[in-house]
């Protein structure tokens, strides 16, 4: 019987051994890229609600300040949902035959809460604080989008710990006067890293060394 | 010889099954439960309680701290059951600056930036919010929009189509915002019907500039 390999499919075999070790740094790669991107965190996604309820309008149009309804964002390390309470101290009149209301009346009289999705998360083991952002003069834009001009919600930004860095490592790229966190449209000034390093100063925000630390967030 | 073949092989058995130890290094990267740990934090549900909130409600008859005294005259307005023409603290020019951003945030809503009773809201019609530049709101006590904030206002007999006109906003406005807006409230009544008197007799020149 004759050799069924000729004597060059030796090469065969090394090139398929180099083949097959490029195909894990491949599949490695595309995974690594999966896993960052925009599809796999959700990003830009709207998150459909039980209750049709639209920031667009309620903040957008009749100017309903945030605050009206996350009391606690400039408190408290969480910004709350609001209670259906808040919602019915305007649909306790308006709009009270509107079959999009019907859920918010029945929660008001039941007791039993809207269970509304979750649309911003990070993992349990950071720890993020909203009323020091909002207080030492971060919007809420800066993190959320333009979230007055969105029917639906949905995450923005990526909230990857590299994000959150890029704005502690350069604080004045991104601060703004106090007075404007809660305006989703403002522009920062062509001059911003001159009026940002004031204002860094003014309010007195931590050093980089601080919030660079591991335990800032990881505690 | 029959030793020294079978501990070669055990070698190289050793050695072929090495890769089984690598893919477990590899798995062991997929933890996720970091990602999710034991703890429940806020508006996490619980499988525990059979309502399925981790945040519990405040339990009947609880007392908040610091608030144990509800009938002093800082947390009711009244003095002897009566509405006193008088506020519990000075009143500063920081005070009224808070005043006014409260005001802003939660009253402004449905009353105005003006407190007309023009709005946003107001235009659909639907409610009918106060205007506080009428005679009878000039007149009443500044502890009126105190007690306003926190009670609200109802409306009609509660037997039968009574309704809560106005929403108490006792959970969401603390008690000295309370009275940084009730005297927020009395600065725009002045506002809106001053006259040349009220301006002091230095700063008079710098009018109609
Ligand atoms: C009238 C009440 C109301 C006002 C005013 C309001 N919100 Fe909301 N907000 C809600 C409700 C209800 C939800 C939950 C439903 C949803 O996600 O759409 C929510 C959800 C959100 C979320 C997503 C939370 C999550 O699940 O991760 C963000 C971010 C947010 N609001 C930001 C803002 C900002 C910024 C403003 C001010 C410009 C604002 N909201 C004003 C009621 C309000
Ligand atoms: C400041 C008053 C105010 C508050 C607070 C408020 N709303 Fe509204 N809402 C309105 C007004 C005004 C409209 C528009 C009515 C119209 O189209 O004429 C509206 C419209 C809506 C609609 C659309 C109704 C329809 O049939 O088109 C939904 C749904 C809604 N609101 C849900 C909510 C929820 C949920 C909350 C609580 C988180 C809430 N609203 C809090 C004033 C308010
Ligand atoms: C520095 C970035 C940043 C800013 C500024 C910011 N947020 Fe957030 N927000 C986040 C992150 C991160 C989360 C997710 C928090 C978590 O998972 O615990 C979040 C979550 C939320 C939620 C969901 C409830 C919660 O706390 O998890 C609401 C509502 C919200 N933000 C509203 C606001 C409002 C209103 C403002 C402005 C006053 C604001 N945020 C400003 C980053 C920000
Ligand atoms: C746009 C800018 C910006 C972004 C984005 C941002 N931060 Fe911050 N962060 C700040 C500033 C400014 C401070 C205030 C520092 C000070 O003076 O204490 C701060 C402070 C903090 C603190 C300290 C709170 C305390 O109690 O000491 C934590 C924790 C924190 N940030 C977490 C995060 C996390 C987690 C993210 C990403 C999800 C994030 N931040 C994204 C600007 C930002
Ligand atoms: C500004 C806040 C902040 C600081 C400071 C910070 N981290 Fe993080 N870190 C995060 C956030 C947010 C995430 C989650 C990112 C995500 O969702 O993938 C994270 C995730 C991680 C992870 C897990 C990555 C993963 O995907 O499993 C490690 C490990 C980590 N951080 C280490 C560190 C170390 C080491 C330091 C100190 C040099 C540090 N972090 C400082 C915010 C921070
Ligand atoms: C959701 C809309 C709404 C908001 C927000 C609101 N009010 Fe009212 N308010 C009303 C309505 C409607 C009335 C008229 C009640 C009536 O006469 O039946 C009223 C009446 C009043 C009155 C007059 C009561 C009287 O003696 O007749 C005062 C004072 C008042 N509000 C103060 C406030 C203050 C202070 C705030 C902010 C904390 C506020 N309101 C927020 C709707 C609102």
């Amino acid at each position: 019987m004759g050799q069924i390999f000729p004597r060059n499919a030796n090469l065969l075999i090394r090139l398929s051994i180099f083949a097959g070790l490029l195909l894990f740094v491949e599949l490695v790669l595309i995974l690594g890229v999966y896993f960052r991107s925009n599809y796999f965190r959700q990003i830009n996604v709207a998150v459909e609600q039980p209750i049709a309820f639209s920031h667009q309008l309620h903040n957008g149009v009749l100017g309903v300040d945030c605050r009206y309804c996350h009391v606690s964002v400039d408190k408290s390390y969480f910004a709350n949902i609001p209670a259906t309470e808040t919602c019915m101290t305007c649909h306790s009149q308006i709009k009270t035959n509107s079959t999009k209301i019907a859920p918010v009346v029945e929660s008001y009289n039941t007791g039993e809460p809207i269970e509304w999705i979750r649309v911003h998360n990070v993992p349990d083991f950071v720890y993020f604080n909203h009323s020091i952002h909002v207080n030492k003069g971060i919007g809420c834009s800066e993190c959320h989008g333009q979230i007055n001009e969105m029917a639906v919600v949905w995450q923005e930004q990526p909230f990857y710990m590299g994000w959150c860095f890029d704005c502690h490592r350069n604080p004045e790229q991104y601060i703004r006067p106090r007075s404007e966190v809660y305006n989703m449209n403002y522009v920062h000034p062509a001059d911003q890293l001159q009026v940002g390093t004031d204002l860094v100063k003014q309010y007195g925000v931590a050093s980089k060394e601080q919030l660079t630390n591991c335990s800032t967030c990881h505690r | 010889m029959q030793t020294l073949r079978s501990r070669r092989s055990l070698l190289a058995r050793l050695v072929r099954y090495s890769w089984v130890g690598l893919l477990g290094m590899l798995l062991t990267a997929c933890h996720t439960d970091m990602y999710n740990q034991a703890k429940l934090q806020t508006y996490e549900p619980s499988t525990f309680f059979a309502d399925g909130r981790a945040s519990r409600p405040v339990v009947a008859g609880a007392v908040v701290v610091g608030q144990d005294e509800v009938d002093t005259f800082l947390n009711t307005g009244k003095i002897d059951g009566e509405l006193v023409d008088m506020m519990p603290f000075p009143v500063t020019a920081d005070l009224l600056a808070r005043g006014q951003q409260q005001y802003t945030i939660y009253c402004s809503v449905c009353h105005g930036v003006a407190g007309l009773g023009q709005s946003a809201v107001a235009e659909r019609g639907a409610i009918v919010p106060a205007n506080f530049h009428q005679q009878r709101l000039r007149d009443v006590p500044v502890s009126h929009f105190f007690d306003i904030i926190t009670n609200g206002v109802y409306r009609g007999d509660p037997t039968k189509d009574g309704y809560q006109s106005m929403f108490s906003y006792a959970s969401r406005v603390k008690v000295e915002d309370r009275w940084a807006i009730a005297a927020y409230i009395r600065a725009l009544q002045l506002s809106q019907n001053a006259t040349v008197d009220d301006v002091p007799l230095d700063m008079r020149d710098q009018l109609g500039q």
